[in-house]
């Protein structure tokens, strides 16, 4: 019997006919462009008038994810696509164990021995064909070519691909330090091996027959590759990898009743939409509307005048952004006398240098540069390479260039191609920074990538948004969220001007609510500066002054107001001559560039060094200064090293094993052991046990025990703690000690003392979920302690024990109690007299205090990733929040209820510090850590009702740190201007 | 009340709701479980507070949730604030007439700062004079215009038992009925009734509870069911996810849609476990000898309760018997710790295994996106319930203001399609 299976993907349909004996006669793949019902409707009239010709019914069925409305509405025969590739592969090749699929927005993994298992990607798209596509994107390369490019790497770089937003942000600046496409295009692909396999296999190892499915599979040989190499398989690519789906529901069809193909012919285009998707007012009401719109706005613009022909000085200003370069050139009256902007097509460089010929070419006798500024990602490497006079942290700019137009501006926001900048200006200083750290939804290539993919460019897509009649209410969610949103809205019949005035509407939302989190226009003031490409787009600004119903300011050089900024940097700079290099020397210009590892520390940074004329060196891609200044840190005032090697220190692995009687213990350092290890330490070391702490982390390490994480929504210091724990294992430990800890030590002026969730229970998922802790001859102990009940602890420590280690008496673990109690205290004397010498040579010193809060683990030099040390060579001191919450001997009140020990410290450190000239705190949160949605809001308030800055950074398994340097320096600006101010 | 006649607690300034405001104020809370939170709101007027169940489930709760709460917070946190607030939105209520009330738990997880967001959000919204009442039984946040007393224990207790009874014998007999509706109209009919009980008599003493639940068991036995195989779906999970549909997508409709058998695992057994936590903390720590009486006896009231529930559709229908709290303790022993307390703790994981060994192997694990707790005690033990009932077919599912029905949709429909082939399989008993 002949039958036929269709699945409509997120991107593509694909059509099969099987024969009688379920071989292939007809296999059809097509992109869809969102436009399900009339592709379905030609891809069913090419069936029936060719493969299915002269049938009146046929065994049919659909799948595939965006084919369950239609399938729904019509009443056609469905199956889940899932399920459909189970069935093709019971059939054609029944030995697998395992299938990796990719598409175009889904990822699965299904397990098919020991008992079905499928694992798809619920709410992120990272790792899919779209995260690929937007990769290559950013690569400015047909996405065939990715592939190709990958061939010929050398290295691979670490990247991000929990979503594209992340991974983003790690290849924009490897690109502007002049990394190689070919190594980025490999590091792609590893990136999307690493999200499947920690995504998706949540515990469950890959491994025998390995089958590959789906477009980027089929079609990339490199990323197979890596997947074989990540996974120690050799996995295959079927033929019709690409059909597995539309197979597989063909199969399930002959099972069915026959239908006839002209009922659903019929069916399909008569197929109306259920149009109820939610929608929000026109941007616009008529064409008059928009005219007085445009015309109120041209009144916002600095004049434009030709370079040639012009004498004097001129001040160049280069913004080197994530995707474009920007630069203006200035007369001495603040004219615009040349404009450049281009996207930086990864490599800055060249395109800087063609750029500085072009303007020497154009330049008239008597006209001179005479200042010039950098700015932005890629501000030192410009700097660099061309001998700018200045770089300015990119906040600065753009508050220089939002002052020209509103001097007393309050409030300026910008939204770029894959950033989002806001700040609030108060007294005339920058105050409060908002930047996307985590998230890209709300920016111009969010906007532009679905354009494109909806077969518009950006400029038309724009103008079908501004008269829309009901734009789709999209909402505020990150794109990959907004991807299956829009899927939806199409699925309900919105119309593609519907769909690109909600997108334009979404993208204010999700500044507004997601990026600065305003909850009231009266917010952000009455005197707002817009600026950013984005802002060119009139249905953005539209959709932005309706929401916060306020006019604003956006200029006509908003897409340039960052190199504006930089310009009259330059101005302000009051020199005679720039020392950019002159025309002669730009004709000669070169480069060179090297990748190496630096040796410095055990991070192993890998080193981008461009060498620029044989003699100017840059160095991208580095943590520290280390490798810049050939000298070692300065860590004399570093409490979070001090307090990382003071715990590393709690350790006996090396010392001579007789001295033990009761053999090796394993501590995994994790979690709250950076705080608990010196009382652990001493506890088992006065029993009788060699200490073994698990080794430094390392990606090494965290790769280990990669397989057994279930959620992969946890924060990265849990998921770090696998890791740990196999390690010890690895290193022939058998006997590991975790605990269950619901509390904490009790401090004072708190509620509670519980632990968050997480470093409560974590101990119970290495439990159920490292499986080889559960082997004979290995011991896993985890009880449930609670070391604020001194009286009892000793007790009730005992009695766990004792069932292990029978010849115990209860008098030994009462003074090992006693031992561990006390060695908690010196630990914490020791750290509170390091931090009071700290505290008091920084104020010798007239350094800034730098209060770095977060938890006890972030000192973990894996999950902090140095930013200690960044912040140090800002010629900071740094001292933590568990020292200082204890000077605080009388907060106020707080707002929340302050109920967990480690948070608490923060609200007391805040606390303290607003009292404290010299002291600033930077928080640290951990991405996906919920407990800090409350602690970040209440320790800004504490801090913003004492004129005090707020500085957050978010820091996840992978951390631009570009992004925390601007945070940084904007703080440290900020507060330099303050002090000028005052002056 | 005008500000200055506004009482506010000296050190955190919140508004206290005093005995003033019992008499005219509304008190507003936001709907979970709509059978049991019908029958709870009915305790409330008992003792004379006029209070408002808020049913309103439109796209704009969410929306002024993400407005006024920080929108890292669980979904829950997001909704049920956002459901009060948006309902003060409105203009349907005098708003210096109106409280808020909100369940806190006082346990690790952030679900026991909603009342402090939702007080940061009045604010937000310029409302901050409206009271806020914490309902908890650790004595937090104190107000003298709301006492909890014995009695009234009481009859919340049996408000939850007998919302488990309606969910439970519901769930099991609507798909099945032969008479469209006719389950739905007796849920109502005893809604009704049993509300009226609450009100004006002693519908909450143990006598009155059974005769009560063998009256609702024999009425439900009565329906005429088709006797088809179906395949059953059970639902765990952060427990404003699994019950409210607005959390949920509407879960439960989007089952029934799909022709299975739901089951939700009853309230009363969170209400034990969260007494059992007190007790378990003591015995694993020591120390707080009365604490631990007075929860041993408020424990074995809720044991007794849960005991007449059990025997009442044992010895009075043909539905299947849910499991008693101690079974489903038993269940998780050497798999979850009984420590783990927080949110739903081990619970969690004893549903799952409950309802994989009673025949509902097929699972939504269900769960606000980024809800600590259930990290541990939801996904993290996915792999051992699965080690100890290898036909358990799990999908967790993540709800969040952005995440998509569709893709929802998709996942459960493919942990539907493994049911189904189970069940034509025979295995799916």
């Amino acid at each position: 019997m002949i039958s036929a299976g269709i699945d409509i993907g997120s991107t593509t349909i694909k059509a099969v006919v099987l024969d009688d004996e379920n071989k292939v006669l007809f296999k059809t793949y097509e992109r869809h462009y969102s436009r399900i019902a009339e592709k379905l409707g030609e891809v069913l009239k090419a069936l029936k008038e060719g493969p299915l010709k002269g049938m009146d019914k046929v065994p049919l069925a659909f799948s595939g994810s965006a084919g369950m409305g239609i399938a729904e509405g019509c009443h056609f025969p469905f199956y889940q696509e899932v399920y459909a590739t189970r069935e093709t592969t019971k059939v054609r090749y029944p030995k697998t164990d395992c299938i990796i699929e990719l598409g175009g927005e889904d990822a699965k993994i299904l397990f098919l021995t020991d008992g079905v298992e499928v694992r798809m990607n619920g709410t992120c798209a990272g790792g899919t064909g779209a995260f690929i596509d937007q990769m290559a994107s950013l690569l400015n390369v047909p996405v065939e070519k990715v592939n190709d490019l990958a061939k010929s790497h050398e290295r691979i770089y670490t990247i991000a691909s929990r979503c594209g937003v992340f991974a983003k942000s790690d290849i924009q600046p490897l690109l502007n330090q002049g990394a190689r496409k070919e190594d980025i295009a490999e590091s792609i692909f590893y990136a999307v091996v690493n999200q499947t396999i920690a995504g998706l296999a949540q515990g469950r190892e890959i491994k025998n027959n390995v089958m590959y499915l789906g477009g980027p599979l089929t079609f990339m040989s490199e990323l197979r590759n890596a997947f074989d190499d990540s996974l120690h398989v050799h996995g295959v690519l079927p033929e019709d990898s690409l059909y597995y789906v539309a197979i597989g529901s063909a199969l399930l069809a002959k099972k069915d009743e026959p239908i006839a193909l002209d009922s659903i012919l019929e069916k399909v285009q008569n197929y109306r939409n259920n149009e109820n998707f939610s929608y929000i007012e026109p941007l616009f009401r008529d064409e008059k509307e928009y005219d007085d719109f445009i015309q109120d706005h041209a009144k916002d613009h600095v004049d434009s005048l030709p370079l040639t022909g012009y004498q004097g000085p001129l001040y160049l200003g280069v913004d080197s952004g994530s995707t474009t370069l920007k630069a203006v050139l200035i007369d001495k009256d603040c004219n615009i006398r040349y404009t450049h902007y281009v996207s930086n097509q990864g490599d800055p460089i060249a395109l800087l240098k063609d750029m500085l010929l072009d303007i020497y070419s154009q330049m008239s006798e008597g006209a001179y540069i005479a200042g010039s500024s950098s700015t932005g990602y890629g501000e030192d490497l410009a700097k660099n390479a061309f001998s700018f006079d200045h770089g300015i942290v990119e906040t600065m700019a753009h508050f220089q260039a939002a002052k020209h137009f509103l001097p007393d501006v309050e409030f300026v926001i910008d939204i770029g191609g894959q950033d989002i900048k806001c700040f609030r200006i108060r007294n005339g200083v920058i105050d409060d920074i908002f930047l996307n750290e985590a998230c890209s939804s709300g920016c111009g290539s969010f906007l532009q990538t679905f354009a494109s993919s909806l077969g518009y460019d950006i400029a038309d897509f724009a103008k079908l948004s501004l008269f829309a009649k009901r734009p789709v209410n999209l909402g505020s969610r990150c794109t990959v969220f907004m991807n299956s949103s829009v899927k939806q809205a199409q699925k309900d019949g919105a119309t593609v001007n519907d769909i690109a005035a909600g997108l334009a509407i979404s993208v204010v939302k999700n500044a507004l609510y997601k990026v600065i989190r305003c909850s009231s226009k009266d917010e952000l003031g009455k005197k707002i500066v817009v600026q950013g490409g984005t802002f060119l787009n009139d249905a953005v600004l539209r959709a932005f002054e309706k929401e916060l119903g306020v006019r604003v300011i956006r200029s006509n050089i908003a897409g340039l107001m960052g190199a504006y900024g930089a310009a009259l940097d330059a101005m302000d700079l009051h020199l005679e001559r720039s020392n950019i290099l002159s025309k002669e020397r730009l004709e000669t210009f070169n480069r060179k560039v090297v990748s190496s590892i630096c040796q410095g520390c055990n991070n192993k940074c890998r080193l981008t060094i461009s060498i620029f004329d044989d003699k100017r060196v840059f160095i991208g891609g580095n943590r520290c200064e280390k490798p810049v200044t050939k000298k070692a840190n300065d860590v004399r005032l570093d409490l979070y090293d001090f307090k990382y090697r003071l715990l590393r220190s709690y350790d006996s692995e090396n010392e001579d094993e007789s001295k033990f009687p009761r053999g090796k213990i394993g501590l995994p350092m994790g979690l709250n052991f950076y705080e608990l290890a010196p009382f652990w330490y001493s506890f088992f070391t006065a029993l009788g046990f060699q200490v073994v702490l698990s080794s430094p982390s390392s990606a090494k390490l965290y790769r280990k025990g990669q397989m057994t994480i279930p959620s992969d929504t946890v924060c990265y210091p849990a998921k770090l703690l696998h890791g740990h724990v196999i390690d010890l294992l690895n290193k022939g430990v058998k006997t590991i000690f975790y605990p269950c800890m619901s509390y904490n030590v009790e401090e004072s002026h708190t509620d509670n003392h519980y632990n968050c969730p997480v470093v409560a229970y974590y101990s119970e998922v290495i439990k159920a979920n490292v499986r080889s802790l559960r082997e004979e001859g290995v011991h896993y102990l985890n009880p449930y302690v609670n070391l604020s009940e001194r009286r009892f602890f000793p007790d009730k420590m005992y009695e766990y024990l004792v069932s292990t280690y029978p010849d115990l008496s209860p008098l030994q673990v009462r003074k090992a109690s006693d031992k561990a109690y006390q060695e908690y205290e010196k630990f914490e004397k020791v750290v509170m007299n390091k931090a009071l010498e700290i505290i008091d040579s920084a104020r010798k010193e007239k350094k800034t205090i730098i209060v770095l809060s977060g938890r006890p683990y972030h000192v973990d030099p894996l999950i902090c990733h140095d930013i200690d040390k960044l912040i140090l060579g800002y010629n900071c001191a740094i001292v933590t929040e568990d020292v200082v919450s204890k000077l605080e001997k009388n907060p106020e009140p707080s707002h929340v209820l302050n109920q967990w020990t480690y948070h608490s410290r923060l609200y007391k450190a805040a606390n303290y510090i607003v009292n404290q000239k010299d002291m600033q705190l930077i928080q640290l949160v951990s991405f996906g850590c919920g407990v800090d949605a409350i602690t970040s809001d209440e320790v800004r308030d504490i801090l913003e009702r004492h004129g005090k800055i707020y500085t957050q950074v978010k820091i996840d398994e992978i951390t631009n740190l570009g992004a925390v340097k601007i945070r940084i320096r904007s703080l440290l600006e900020a507060l330099r201007r303050r002090e000028l101010d005052k002056r | 009340m005008k500000e200055k006649e506004l009482k506010r607690d000296k050190k955190t300034g919140r508004v206290i709701f005093t005995p003033e405001m019992k008499k005219d104020y509304t008190i507003l809370f936001p709907m979970m479980a709509p059978i049991h939170f019908s029958i709870l709101q009915r305790v409330f007027t008992h003792y004379g507070y006029k209070t408002e169940l808020l049913t309103d489930t439109s796209p704009e709760i969410a929306q002024t949730g993400l407005k006024f709460i920080q929108n890292d917070m669980c979904y829950p946190a997001i909704l049920s604030c956002g459901q009060m607030i948006h309902a003060l939105m409105t203009g349907k209520y005098d708003l210096h007439k109106v409280a808020l009330m909100i369940t806190q738990t006082g346990g690790g997880c952030r679900a026991s700062n909603y009342i402090m967001l939702l007080r940061k959000g009045l604010k937000r919204a310029g409302m901050d004079y409206i009271p806020v009442i914490s309902l908890n039984l650790s004595g937090l946040e104190p107000n003298p215009g709301l006492k909890i007393t014995l009695p009234m224990i009481r009859r919340a207790v049996a408000a939850v038992i007998y919302g488990d009874m309606l969910m439970c014998l519901k769930n099991q007999a609507e798909p099945y009925e032969v008479h469209k509706g006719e389950t739905e109209k007796k849920v109502q009919q005893w809604i009704e009734s049993l509300s009226d009980e609450m009100l004006h008599k002693d519908g909450y003493k143990i006598k009155v509870v059974e005769r009560n639940l063998t009256k609702i068991a024999k009425d439900f036995d009565s329906i005429e069911r088709d006797g088809k195989r179906r395949v059953k779906v059970g639902i765990v999970g952060e427990i404003y996810v699994k019950y409210a549909a607005l959390g949920n997508n509407n879960l439960e409709r989007f089952l029934r849609e799909q022709d299975c058998e739901v089951n939700l695992p009853g309230m009363l057994n969170f209400v034990l476990f969260k007494i059992d936590n007190r007790i378990d903390d003591c015995k694993l720590y020591g120390g707080h000898r009365l604490k631990k009486f007075v929860c041993e006896k408020l424990f074995d009231y809720c044991t007794k309760i849960q005991n007449l529930f059990c025997d009442a559709i044992k010895n009075n229908s043909s539905f299947q018997v849910p499991a008693k709290y101690s079974h489903v303790k038993e269940l998780c022993n050497g798999i979850n710790g009984y420590g783990n307390k927080m949110g739903e703790g081990w619970l969690l994981t004893g549903e799952m295994l409950e309802l994989a060994e009673s025949g509902y192997e097929n699972i939504v694990c269900t769960q606000p996106f980024g809800c600590l707790p259930n990290h541990i005690s939801g996904k993290g033990m996915i792999r051992r319930v699965v080690e100890t009932f290898p036909k358990a077919n799990i999908v967790a599912v993540d709800y969040d203001a952005g995440a998509p029905k569709v893709n929802q949709e998709n996942r459960i429909k493919l942990m539907l399609s493994i049911a189904k082939e189970n069940l034509e399989k025979g295995e799916g008993k």
